[in-house]
C-alpha cells in the first residue's frame, strides 16, 4: 500500500514536470506542442550520451541534458512555430509542424541508437533503497519527487515574482497589449520554450534514471497523458497541470488494482472525456473555448 | 499499353488500394472540418466499421456489401453520443475530446472478447477489389462536392465561419454539427470495412492516436477548399514512403521535412497553391480555416 | 403586441446585467433602446434573440411564449438581428451571406443538388440579389464579405437579416462608424421597412437617429429600465440625463 502510494506520487511527479512545460507553452502561445514528448526523449538520450559517450558523471549529465533540452526548445520554436506565427496561421498548423519535427527527430535518434531499449552503463546511475516497515522503496524516486516539488516551487516564484515571469504572463494574457507595453516578446517566447523544454527534458532524464531504460518511443505514452493532465487541471493553468498530474498518477495506480491491464489506459481517456464534457475548464482553467 | 498498365496495377495494387482507403478516410475528416469541427476520432470510427463488417461476415455470413453498410451504420450510430456531447467545445478542446472518445472506443474494442482482444481478428477474406475502393471514393467525393452548394453545405460553412451568427440565420447549429460528425463517421466506417478486407487481419493498435493524426494530416495538408484537397493529401503522403524507398532509413526524415515545408509555406493546404492570392486574402480577413 | 418581454433578468456571477426589464414592440413600430455603455442593452437583446437564457421573466411573440427557444427557432418565427460588432461570414461572398440568411425558409435540397445541374431555388437566389441591390451592393455580390468596407459590411448584415423575411428586426448599433450620408440612408431604409410591415427594435448611441426614427424609446441603466416614453419625454427626463451625465449639480 505504501509502495503503491509512493509510486503514484513518483509517477505523478514525472507527469507534473512534463505537463507543466506543455501547459506553459499552451497558455502563452495557444498551441499544443506535439513535439514536447520528443524533448522528453531527447533529455533522456542527452544524458545517455553524456554518461555513455562523454564519460561524464551523472550529476553533470543531468544539467547537461536539461540545458540541451532547453536549447532544443528554442530551436524548435525558431524552426517550427515562429514562421507560422508570422503569417497568423491557425493553431492547428502549429500542431502539425510540431508533428513533423517529431517524425524527424525520433528517426534521427533511432538511426544513431536503434529502436530498442537501452540501459545506462552499469554503476553510472545512482540507485539506493529505503526501507520503511515492510516496504522497500527505490530511493532515487524520492529524490525525484523532492526535485520535482522544488522545481514547481521555483517555477511559481519565477512566474509570480520576476520580471521575466511577468512578461510571460502578460504575453499569455494579451500578446498585442504586451508588445505595446514594451514587453520583449521574442525574449519572453524564447524563455517560455527554454523553460518548457528544460522541464520536459528533465522529466525524461529522471524517468530514464528511475527505470534505467531509455528508448526512442518513450515520449509517446506521456503525450496522451499530458492531454488528460492539462484538461483535468485546466487548460493552460500551471498549478492545474501539477494537480492534474498527481490526480492522474494516483488514479492510474488505483485503477491498476481494480481494472484489468488493458483498461488502464481507458481510465486516463475516460477521465479526460468526462471532464471535457462536464467541466471543460478543468479544475483551475478559465477559458474552455477560444479567446476570440 | 493496356498490358503495361495492368502490370503496373498488379505490382502496386496494395499501395493503390491503400491510397484509395486513405483518401476515403481523409474525406471523412474533411466533412467535419468543413463544418469547422476539428476531429481526431475518425480512426476509431474506422475501427468500428472494420470490426463490425468483419465480425458480421465471419459469424453471420453476411454478404460483403451488406457487411460494409452495417459497419458504416454502426459507426455512424456510435458518433451520435459524441456529437451530442461535444457541441460546446471548440478548437483544440474539441480535438482532444474527440481523440479521447476515440481512444475509449478503441479500448472497449480491445476489451470485448468477441473482437479477439489484443490479438485482433485474423483470416479475414480479402474480398475488397480496387474497383470497390475507387467507386466508393468517386461516389463519396462527388456527393461531398455537390453538398457544398446545397443548403446543408452552406449551413456548414456558416457554422464554420461564425456559429452565433449562423444560429441567427435560422441554422440549428447543434444539429448540423451532429450531422457533420455522423457523416464523417459513416464514411470512415465504410472505409474501415473496406480496409479490413485488404489487410486480412485487424487489431486495435491499427486504429490508435497515430492513425487519427495521420488522417487529419492528410486532410489539412491536402487542403480544405474542396474535396480534392484531402484526396490529394492522402495520395501524396501514402505514396511518399514508396517514392522515397531508395532513401530507406531516411524516409521518415524526408517525410517529416516535406510535411514541415508544406505546413509552413502552405498552411491552408497543398491545393491552395493554385489559389495563393485568394488564400492570402482569406487569411488576412480572418476567414475561418479550422478552429 | 408583436413582442412582449416581461420581467426579464440575467445575472453573470454577481452582476445583474439585466434586472426586471419590461419591453414591448408593436406591429410596424420602431422602438429605441438607449443607455450608457454597459447598461445591459446588448444583454437584453441577446435574451430576446435567444442567444442567452433568461434567469427570470418571459418573452412572447404574437402571444406565443418564446422564452426558452433557441436562436434558430426564433428566426423561423420571424425575429432577425444584426450584431454590435458585425458578425458576417467573412470568408464567404456577400451573395452567399445573404443567401444563408434565407436558410429558415429554404427547402432541403441535398437530393436535388446531387444532380449535376441542380441549383438552389431560383426564388431564393433572386431574393438575395434584390436585397443586395437594395442596399447598393449588387456589383460586389461576389466580393468576400471580410474585404468589404466597414459601412458596406454593416449594410450587408442588415440585408442578411432581411433575407429571412422577419416580422421583427433587431438592429444593434447599426450606425456605429457610419458617416451622415450613410446614416441618412439607414433612416430611409428603416422607414421603408416599417411601411412594408416590419417592426424594428433599434439600439443606438446616435441620438439624432433614435429621436428621428423611433416612436417610443426605452432607457436602460445598470440593467434596469429607468425611463420610457416618446423621444421628447425621454430627452427631458432628469433620470436619463443623470444616467448619461452624472448627478446634476444643484
Amino acid at each position: 500500500m505504501l509502495e503503491q502510494l509512493y509510486n503514484a506520487i513518483f509517477i505523478g511527479s514525472i507527469y507534473a514536470l512534463f505537463a507543466v512545460g506543455f501547459a506553459l507553452v499552451f497558455s502563452v502561445l495557444d498551441i499544443l506542442n506535439l513535439a514536447h514528448p520528443t524533448v522528453f526523449m531527447l533529455g533522456a538520450f542527452a544524458a545517455l550520451f553524456a554518461i555513455g559517450t562523454l564519460g561524464l558523471p551523472w550529476y553533470v549529465a543531468v544539467p547537461f541534458a536539461v540545458v540541451a533540452s532547453g536549447l532544443f526548445g528554442i530551436a524548435l520554436d525558431r524552426i517550427a512555430f515562429a514562421p507560422l506565427r508570422r503569417r497568423g496561421a491557425p493553431p492547428l498548423s502549429a500542431m502539425i509542424s510540431s508533428l513533423a519535427i517529431t517524425l524527424i527527430v525520433v528517426r534521427l535518434v533511432e538511426l544513431r541508437y536503434g529502436g530498442d531499449f537501452i540501459t545506462f552503463p552499469s554503476g553510472t546511475v545512482p540507485s539506493f533503497l529505503i526501507r520503511i516497515g515492510d516496504a522497500t522503496l527505490e530511493g532515487v524516486r524520492l529524490a525525484i519527487i523532492l526535485l520535482a516539488v522544488g522545481l514547481m516551487a521555483g517555477l511559481t516564484f519565477l512566474v509570480r515574482q520576476t520580471q521575466l515571469g511577468r512578461d510571460i504572463r502578460a504575453l499569455a494574457e494579451n500578446p498585442r497589449a504586451a508588445r505595446i507595453l514594451g514587453v520583449d516578446v521574442e525574449r519572453a517566447i524564447a524563455a517560455t520554450f527554454f523553460i518548457s523544454s528544460a522541464l520536459g527534458g528533465l522529466a525524461g532524464v529522471l524517468l530514464g534514471f528511475a527505470y534505467n531504460s531509455v528508448d526512442s518511443k518513450m515520449g509517446l505514452p506521456l503525450e496522451l497523458r499530458a492531454f488528460t493532465v492539462m484538461v483535468v487541471g485546466g487548460m493552460g493553468s500551471l498549478p492545474g497541470a501539477v494537480v492534474g498530474a498527481y490526480v492522474l498518477g494516483l488514479g492510474e495506480v488505483a485503477s491498476l488494482v481494480y481494472l484489468p491491464a488493458e483498461l488502464r489506459d481507458a481510465f486516463a481517456f475516460g477521465l479526460l472525456f468526462l471532464v471535457l464534457i462536464v467541466r471543460p475548464t478543468g479544475l483551475f482553467g478559465q477559458r474552455a473555448t477560444d479567446r476570440a | 499499353m493496356i498490358e503495361a498498365t495492368l502490370d503496373f496495377l498488379s505490382a502496386y495494387s496494395t499501395l493503390i488500394a491503400l491510397v484509395g482507403v486513405n483518401a476515403l478516410l481523409a474525406l471523412s475528416v474533411w466533412v467535419t472540418l468543413y463544418a469547422g469541427q476539428l476531429t481526431l476520432g475518425n480512426a476509431a470510427f474506422m475501427a468500428v466499421g472494420a470490426y463490425v463488417a468483419a465480425l458480421l461476415e465471419r459469424h453471420l455470413g453476411t454478404p460483403f456489401p451488406l457487411a460494409l453498410a452495417c459497419g458504416a451504420a454502426v459507426a455512424a450510430l456510435v458518433a451520435v453520443p459524441l456529437g451530442l456531447t461535444v457541441f460546446r467545445l471548440r478548437g483544440v478542446y474539441l480535438a482532444i475530446a474527440t481523440l479521447a472518445f476515440g481512444e475509449v472506443l478503441r479500448v472497449i474494442l480491445l476489451a470485448t472478447p468477441i473482437t479477439g482482444g489484443g490479438q485482433g481478428l485474423n483470416g479475414i477474406p480479402p474480398t475488397t477489389e480496387l474497383w470497390h475502393i475507387y467507386l466508393s471514393l468517386a461516389v463519396v467525393a462527388y456527393v461531398l462536392w455537390r453538398v457544398q452548394g446545397a443548403t446543408v453545405g452552406r449551413a456548414w460553412a456558416a457554422v464554420r465561419e461564425d456559429e452565433i451568427a449562423a444560429a441567427s440565420q435560422g441554422i440549428a447549429v447543434r444539429r448540423y454539427k451532429l450531422a457533420a460528425f455522423v457523416a464523417g463517421a459513416l464514411v470512415a466506417g465504410w472505409a474501415g470495412g473496406l480496409s479490413a478486407h485488404i489487410t486480412f487481419s485487424i487489431e486495435p493498435n491499427d486504429f490508435a492516436f497515430g492513425k487519427a493524426v495521420q488522417i487529419l494530416v492528410f486532410a489539412v495538408v491536402g487542403g480544405i477548399p474542396n474535396p480534392l484537397g484531402p484526396i490529394f493529401g492522402a495520395a501524396l503522403f501514402t505514396a511518399l514512403p514508396e517514392l522515397l524507398r531508395p532513401l530507406r532509413d531516411y524516409r521518415d526524415i524526408f517525410q517529416g521535412l516535406v510535411l514541415l515545408a508544406v505546413i509552413i509555406y502552405l498552411p491552408r493546404g497543398l491545393v491552395t497553391v493554385s489559389q495563393l492570392r485568394r488564400t492570402r486574402r482569406l487569411q488576412q480577413i480572418g476567414a475561418a480555416d479550422v478552429a | 403586441m408583436l413582442l412582449e418581454a416581461l420581467g426579464l433578468a440575467k445575472r453573470f456571477g454577481g452582476v445583474h446585467a439585466v434586472a426586471d426589464v419590461d419591453l414591448a414592440v408593436g406591429d410596424r413600430q420602431v422602438i429605441g433602446l438607449i443607455g450608457p455603455n454597459g447598461a445591459g442593452k446588448t444583454t437584453l437583446v441577446n435574451l430576446i434573440s435567444g442567444h442567452l437564457r433568461a434567469d427570470a421573466g418571459a418573452i412572447r411573440l404574437a402571444g406565443e411564449d418564446i422564452t426558452r427557444l433557441a436562436p434558430h427557432a426564433l428566426t423561423a418565427r420571424g425575429i432577425a438581428r444584426t450584431f454590435q460588432g458585425v458578425r458576417l461570414f467573412k470568408g464567404l461572398s456577400a451573395f452567399d451571406n445573404v443567401l444563408i440568411g434565407t436558410h429558415s425558409r429554404m427547402r432541403s435540397d441535398v437530393v436535388r443538388r446531387l444532380w449535376p445541374r441542380g441549383v438552389p431555388d431560383r426564388a431564393d437566389r433572386e431574393q438575395a440579389l434584390s436585397l443586395l441591390a437594395r442596399i447598393g451592393l449588387a456589383r460586389r455580390a461576389n466580393a468576400l464579405a471580410g474585404e468589404l468596407a466597414y459601412g458596406d459590411q454593416r449594410r450587408l448584415e442588415i440585408a442578411r437579416a432581411l433575407a429571412s423575411k422577419p416580422r421583427l428586426l433587431i438592429l444593434d448599433e447599426p450606425a456605429a462608424g457610419m458617416n451622415p450620408t450613410e446614416t441618412a440612408a439607414l433612416r430611409e431604409l428603416m422607414r421603408a421597412l416599417v411601411s412594408e410591415g416590419v417592426a424594428i427594435l433599434l439600439i443606438e448611441h446616435d441620438v439624432r437617429l433614435v429621436m428621428g426614427t423611433c416612436e417610443r424609446v426605452a432607457v436602460l441603466n445598470f440593467g434596469r429600465k429607468i425611463a420610457e416614453g416618446t423621444p421628447a419625454e425621454v430627452q427631458a427626463d432628469p433620470a436619463v440625463r443623470e444616467a448619461y451625465l452624472g448627478a446634476e449639480v444643484a
